[in-house]
């Protein structure tokens, strides 16, 4: 009953998405105030109704009920129950359902909460919302039904991939998908406000909480997918610009300038075109990722299904959203009224140049995950790797980290170029430092690395500088949270440098009792061990790393051996160990057996790499969060409340 | 400084920054794109020596052969119509197995062995990478039904 359950609550809140979508149309035509009325709670029942059925979706999962095909595709009544829960989000219906969820919740969300809207721009907005998720209910019950029965039940499920059985895959994929979907709220700010022509700071003001949310999630997404790939992987890197991680790359950089636009906006009631036109890109952007990547157009392990008619499905329905937008932007921006002027040196001239540097970016990266599948329907066969994107992407981005230098130390309006050089000395000297010191004692290093490296010094100076000479117990939350967040890129943009500068790599076949010298360690390999799991068996290799000053620690790493379930084959996954330390980390992988001349199999192929600072790249990435995060807690007036009512109370207390 | 000059000289940096921006993306492009090759394709001789390039294929029934340093491998890429012997030293990865896909990064050496810097496996053996789609179908590994 569940499944049928689940499958009338779609439907129902598919039907409340069509009531949201014709009355808040007819309202703004002209409509009766009841019609409005409407909107709202309808809404709201929409976002509860959808949550509802991906909840009965995961019970489902949990209960391991086979006679549901997408239960019996994907999960295993062996695996644990973390991963029972988690694989209701690891195929293609449950994520899309997981999407939609997103997506009808944020609607709810609205309608409850923003109260500083005008009531037609809300309704415009609202409908918006209820437009974008009618073409998804659409796409999930006509053409990726969850809750689909199987004639007959199977004894026992197929499993899920096991490179997906890792906590890694429990939250980053909904971590990404409330950033991803998240966007659509701004996208229908845009829209709504576009449709009632209310473009101001009052808008943006609306739409900045969502913005910064929606970007907090897709920046730990990323990060925490970055980190799944460099342990889960066992290939050392932490980025590999696979068109997966470009897809989730590139409306973050649209969240970036967009986050940075819609900041002019509420303050300056400048760049409105522009920030309506970067909210219409951001979620556009989360669409084509998603196409991208659900299409099978890409060979990946997040291609779950090569279905050519889902495929044409999420085209279409991506060509009405996208082509809507900017039809509508098209026919108001000529009424879109300029906005308040600036001069180019100053706080709003260095943000357009942010966002100028970041949409190229964006254009540079969408054009190397593009290319192969323009090209591969011209009938070439091309692959675009890490080479082009470091090449493109590099550069800008440095430029962009020096933009950010100066940025947050001009002042709004106009600023006057000495003022801006006689606050930088220190940073200067910083970036000097760490110039000098890598060119003295580093060897060689390659050239973006240096320069990586030396803008991270002085980024991580003049970071700090807005912080200066203020009380720091008086300074704005979303001061903070900017000083925090450009740190954290300093610090993301140290450990890139310093890994890709300083890494260590040693491959070799070792026996037991063999040492194995890489940096300051020396690793000695004990031997291996069988060992089992809940549902798979491995050999576990023990290593002991000893450090230059003596200290020792023991390594694990895992060659897992997952049985192949109702008849699919066997599969092997390696399971890296890491051992952190302040200065990196240790990364070991366990190979195959080698077999010598005499055919004893004695000896295992193990690979090391040393990498300096690495970890200092995830560290920065959180910060960026947290800074984010910072910033919309000042922005959403909640610390503002507390605080007023905290004096409220105690002036009560003190009163006479 | 008027606020048409200062929107003039926005609109040119912009546009120099665009086609600033194209012009690196261009030339990197045609740098650093490597082309997909299938085996009958390297045979025709249409990949050039050290040109970087992706190789797909299946890897031949019991052509893989380690070497006595316990570290490289050498098998044979095929697509069932010719067949590319490649090298390569390192761990493989985890799905990597005789009759089944494969695509490996690197690039022919003189003497027509292909030198691989990477290999990837096919993830999953419900899934098949679409540049394998056009290899026949005994080609393939038994799919998951």
């Amino acid at each position: 009953m569940i499944a049928e359950l689940g499958l009338a609550l779609l439907w129902m809140a598919a039907a409340l998405a069509c009531l949201s979508l014709v009355a808040g149309t007819l309202f703004l035509r002209g409509g009766s105030k009841d019609l409005a009325a409407l909107v709202r709670p309808a809404s709201v029942a929409q976002g509860v109704l959808t949550t509802a059925a991906f909840g009965l979706l995961i019970a489902l999962f949990a209960r391991s009920d086979m006679s549901v095909e997408l239960v019996a595709r994907n999960s295993n009544s062996l695996k644990p129950m973390i991963f029972k829960i988690a694989g209701t989000w690891g195929n293609h219906e449950g994520s899309m359902l997981l999407w939609l969820m997103i997506l009808s919740l944020s609607g709810g969300l609205i309608a409850i909460f923003e109260k500083r809207l005008r009531e037609d721009t809300l309704i415009a907005t609202l409908a918006a919302q209820a437009a974008l998720s009618l073409g998804f209910f659409a796409f999930l019950l006509f053409s990726s039904n969850p809750f689909k029965r199987l004639p007959v039940a199977p004894p026992d499920g197929q499993g899920l991939n096991p490179l997906l059985q890792d906590i890694g895959l429990a939250f980053h994929p909904p971590t990404l998908y409330v950033g991803y979907v998240g966007l659509s709220v701004a996208f229908s700010f845009a829209v709504g406000a576009l449709i009632t022509r209310e473009i101001g700071p009052a808008f943006a003001r609306a739409m900045r909480p969502w913005v910064l949310g929606s970007w907090i999630f897709l920046t730990l997404g990323i990060t925490a997918g970055s980190y799944w790939a460099y342990y889960e992987l066992g290939w050392g890197g932490w980025w590999f610009w696979d068109p997966v991680e470009n897809v989730s790359l590139v409306p973050w950089l649209a969240g970036a300038a967009l986050l940075h636009s819609v900041a002019v906006t509420a303050t300056r009631n400048a760049l409105r075109a522009w920030t309506v036109m970067l909210a219409v890109i951001g979620f556009s952007m989360s669409m084509v990722g998603t196409f991208i990547v659900r299409s099978g157009l890409l060979t990946s392990v997040h291609s779950f299904a090569v279905d050519p008619e889902r495929g044409t499905f999420l085209l279409v329905l991506m060509a009405i959203y996208i082509g809507g937008a900017l039809t509508l932007f098209a026919l108001r921006a000529g009424s879109v009224a300029e906005g308040k002027k600036f001069a180019l040196l100053s706080r709003e001239g260095s943000l357009v140049i942010n966002n100028l540097l970041l949409t190229t970016i964006l254009a540079l990266v969408l054009l190397g995950t593009l290319y192969p599948i323009v090209a591969e329907a011209m009938g070439e066969k091309i692959s675009v790797g890490p080479p082009y994107y470091n090449k493109v992407a590099g550069p800008l981005a440095l430029i962009l980290c020096l933009v950010m230098v100066a940025g947050p130390l001009l002042s709004w309006r106009k600023d006057d170029g000495k003022r801006l050089w006689s606050r930088l000395p220190l940073a200067i000297f910083a970036g000097a430092a760490v110039l000098f010191a890598l060119i003295l004692f580093g060897g060689k290093v390659g050239v973006l690395p240096l320069l990586g490296m030396t803008v991270a010094g002085i980024v991580a100076v003049a970071s700090l500088a807005p912080l200066w000479g203020r009380n720091l117990r008086r300074t704005p939350l979303p001061t903070w949270g900017m000083v925090v967040a450009h740190f954290g890129v300093a610090v993301c943009l140290a450990g890139m440098g310093a890994e890709s500068a300083f890494i260590k790599e040693r491959l070799v076949a070792a026996a037991p009792g063999d040492d194995i010298r890489i940096g300051d360690f020396s690793v000695k390999f004990v031997g291996v061990k069988p060992v089992a799991g809940p549902n798979y068996t491995a050999i576990e290799g023990a290593l002991v790393a000893t450090t230059s000053s003596g200290s020792r620690f023991t390594m694990k790493p895992e060659a897992r051996t997952f049985p192949g379930l109702m008849g699919t084959a066997p599969t092997e996954t390696n399971e890296a160990a890491l051992l952190t330390r302040p200065g990196g980390q240790l990364y070991a992988v366990l190979g195959q057996p080698v077999t010598s001349d005499d055919g004893r199999a004695d000896r295992y192929q193990i690979r090391l790499w040393w990498k300096p600072l690495v970890w200092w790249i995830w560290l920065g990435g959180a910060l960026i969060a947290i800074g984010a995060a910072l910033s919309m807690l000042g922005r959403a007036q909640l610390l503002a409340i507390w605080r007023a009512r905290r004096a409220g109370k105690l002036q009560e207390r003190f009163a006479p | 400084m008027k606020a048409k000059h200062q929107r003039l000289i926005l609109a040119l940096v912009a546009l120099g920054g665009v086609a600033g921006a194209g012009v690196l993306a261009a030339s990197a492009l045609r740098d650093e794109a490597a082309y997909f090759r299938t085996p009958v394709e390297v045979q025709g001789g249409k990949a050039g020596v050290g040109e970087a390039m992706r190789l797909g294929g299946m890897v031949a029934k019991g052509s893989i052969v380690r070497q006595a340093d316990g570290l490289t491998i050498r098998f044979v890429a095929t697509d069932g119509k010719a067949a590319v012997p490649v090298e390569y030293k390192g761990i493989v990865p985890d799905l990597f197995g005789e009759e089944s896909g494969m695509v490996a990064d690197g690039r022919m050496r003189a003497d027509g062995v292909f030198v691989a810097d990477r290999i990837l496996a096919k993830h999953d053996e419900r899934y098949m990478p679409p540049q394998m789609g056009e290899m026949p179908k005994n080609m393939k590994a038994p799919a998951a039904t």
